[in-house]
């Protein structure tokens, strides 16, 4: 089977005080050597979706599905010491803000060799070498000043690259990318965004990109899904977004803005309750 | 310079030879004010409160004619800005005249009662620090366990039960009835005028001169007060520890470790101790500092011959000089802590370091 991450009836439930709160509701999809994009507006299950297959739900949480498979691999029924040796080695994640998913009182340097050095054999000089190289495959020009520096003295951008840079150093077959520019200027966006482009075609990679922005996604990946009240609503080829049937996905589209069009009185999302059912 | 251009990395080396050039001038500018701002407080207190220095020496049946020339000889008839100069000048000469109850130069005394108290006080916060990181961190680790609610009871008893009723209590347990332990003091009698201490620190100078029997002694002495001041400060170690590693634990950060395969252990003694070790090296100085303006309650019940007991009795009997003398040590010992742990702090946190 040629199908790299199996995902079926994925739920992710948070047991609270009041009940319990069901972040995801069954969520199915199968992925290849692709760009799967996922977008959603807030609460609506995208992140935890990535985070189950991380393996990085919150230790209260309750994950089940009927399959949830690797390459082959059960996660679900996978050793907690197998899950950690997949995550980075073969499935990685980037987070939002390097601002916060960076460590402060480590360089740069130092958090890519340590991706590195906890899946390969690997000495320090070589360690070194290959965090340069994956600097300057994220297209840093002087990566050797840049892996002395620490997180607060590297702009936004620098800070994305090095987090892709620290991800994709020990070669994942699997990238989850959530909202990997949602904190980032905009001019930088397309910057970042062109780099790991380049790197997930260069490296056959599968990309799963979690966003709430519909025009990025659609532009960046090659089949979309929707997401709503932790369901998929619709899923739809990327290039097929124009002709989204379902009204969520139509009301999501409804709400960009169009330049030089006069829209009075500005569209509302609607949400119908049936539609979480 | 017209090197610069052909060679810019002198010139960037050049630039931070100057930085630091300006940062040691600002840090010795800081310490200067600091001190001054200290003496200042000290000699206004010192000339406010109603207690009259001569009589102290004197007593209250002298003559007229002596209280005078007294008065004259100790230079407290002079203008008081002059007076704070040469209470100045004897505060940097580390003289701070005789005490009138020992008798003795009030900086001899000092020296002999000061490494006491820092022994112990070292010691207390010794035992706090190395029990109380790894408890906190094991009660944030395991947030809302037994283990958790226990290092949480292990802190709320330090705080609230009384340190001399403690002990005491140690004291009847330890002492009287098991005799794990010595009797109050630093020392045996048997080796108090054998053993000639260089530094005052006993448990170096007895190991440095190789007599390990009075080691023995000195420790089977020191042992347990410096145990309660220890509990006292693991107490507030590991809460505050617990409260900073949960903060880290939730930053993003340890999601991105954790996303990177690392090992739990790692993300919690490297990563996430890493980053709460920065205020928590503030909050370990600040105990040790407290503890080292010697505590009058824990030395009282050991009779342990510290800093603490020392100006608890000067001020019972008036000794100013004594008491102004330690007042400075003290102030001194709590400047320099801190200097230390901002040096400290700046090397555990790259973001305060001025490049």
């Amino acid at each position: 089977m040629s199908a790299l991450l199996t995902v079926e009836d994925l739920r992710v439930r948070f047991p609270t005080r009041t009940g319990v709160v069901e972040a995801v509701r069954g969520v199915s999809f199968t992925l290849g050597r692709e760009r799967l994009g996922i977008v959603g507006e807030s609460g609506s299950g995208k992140s935890q979706t990535g985070r189950a297959i991380m393996g990085l739900t919150p230790p209260h949480a309750e994950v089940t599905a009927k399959r949830l498979a690797f390459e082959g691999i059960d996660l679900l029924s996978a050793s907690p010491k197998l899950r950690r040796d997949l995550r980075g080695k073969r499935i990685a994640m980037i987070l939002q803000d390097p601002k916060y998913s960076l460590n402060p009182v480590m360089s740069i340097g130092r958090q890519i060799v340590e991706t590195l050095r906890r899946h390969e054999k690997v000495g320090r000089a070589e360690a070194r070498e290959r965090a340069l190289d994956m600097l300057s495959a994220v297209q840093i020009r002087d990566a050797s000043r840049v892996f002395d520096l620490y997180p607060h003295e590297v702009s936004g951008g620098m800070g994305q690259r090095a987090m892709i840079a620290m991800m994709l150093v020990a070669g994942p077959e699997l990238l989850i990318a959530d909202e990997p520019t949602s904190a980032l200027d905009v001019t930088v966006q397309l910057e970042v965004l062109a780099i790991l482009d380049k790197l997930v075609a260069e490296r056959g990679m599968g990309l799963i990109f979690v966003s709430h922005d519909l025009r990025l996604v659609s532009s960046f990946c090659d089949r979309v899904l929707v997401m709503y009240a932790g369901r998929i609503v619709e899923e739809i080829a990327a290039s097929e977004l124009g002709n989204a049937k379902h009204p969520y996905t139509r009301g999501l589209l409804n709400c960009m803005p169009v330049i030089g069009a006069d829209r009075h009185p500005l569209p509302v999302l609607d949400r119908k309750p049936e539609w979480a059912l | 310079m017209s090197m610069s251009g052909i060679e810019p990395m002198s010139g960037r080396r050049r630039a931070r030879s100057r930085k630091a050039f300006v940062a040691a001038l600002q840090f010795l500018v800081v310490v200067a004010t600091t001190y001054l701002g200290l003496l200042a407080v000290t000699f206004f207190i010192g000339r406010v409160i109603p207690i009259d220095p001569v009589l102290a020496v004197l007593g209250d049946r002298a003559p007229n004619h002596v209280v005078e020339r007294t008065r004259e000889a100790m230079g407290l008839n002079l203008p008081l800005y002059q007076q704070f100069f040469i209470y100045c000048r004897q505060a940097f000469t580390g003289d701070f005249g005789t005490s009138v109850l020992t008798t003795n130069p009030v900086m001899a005394d000092i020296r002999r009662v000061f490494p006491a108290t820092m022994e112990l006080a070292t010691l207390g916060t010794l035992i706090g620090a190395f029990i109380g990181v790894p408890l906190g961190v094991l009660a944030a680790v395991k947030r809302g366990s037994i283990a958790d609610q226990v290092v949480r009871v292990i802190g709320l008893v330090g705080y609230s039960v009384p340190i001399f009723w403690l002990a005491l209590l140690a004291l009847l347990v330890f002492y009287a009835r098991l005799q794990w332990v010595a009797y109050p003091g630093r020392i045996d009698i048997v080796y108090e005028y054998s053993f000639t201490p260089a530094t005052g620190f006993y448990l170096l100078d007895s190991a440095w001169q190789g007599q390990w029997d009075v080691f023995r002694d000195v420790f089977r002495h020191i042992i347990l007060p410096a145990s309660l001041l220890g509990y006292f400060s693991l107490a507030y170690i590991s809460r505050m520890t617990r409260s900073f590693m949960l903060n880290e634990l939730q930053q993003e950060y340890i999601v991105a470790a954790r996303a990177k395969g690392l090992s739990e252990a790692r993300i919690i003694w490297t990563h996430a101790l890493r980053n709460a070790a920065v205020p928590l090296v503030t909050v370990i100085a600040l105990s040790y500092a407290g503890l080292l303006e010697g505590s009058v309650l824990t030395e009282t019940v050991f009779a342990w011959p510290g800093l603490g007991l020392y100006i608890t009795n000067s001020l019972q009997n008036a000794d100013m000089n004594a008491v102004l003398g330690g007042t400075i040590i003290i102030g001194s010992v709590f400047i320099a802590i801190n200097l230390l742990s901002d040096l400290l702090y700046r090397t555990l946190d790259p973001r305060t370091r001025a490049r």
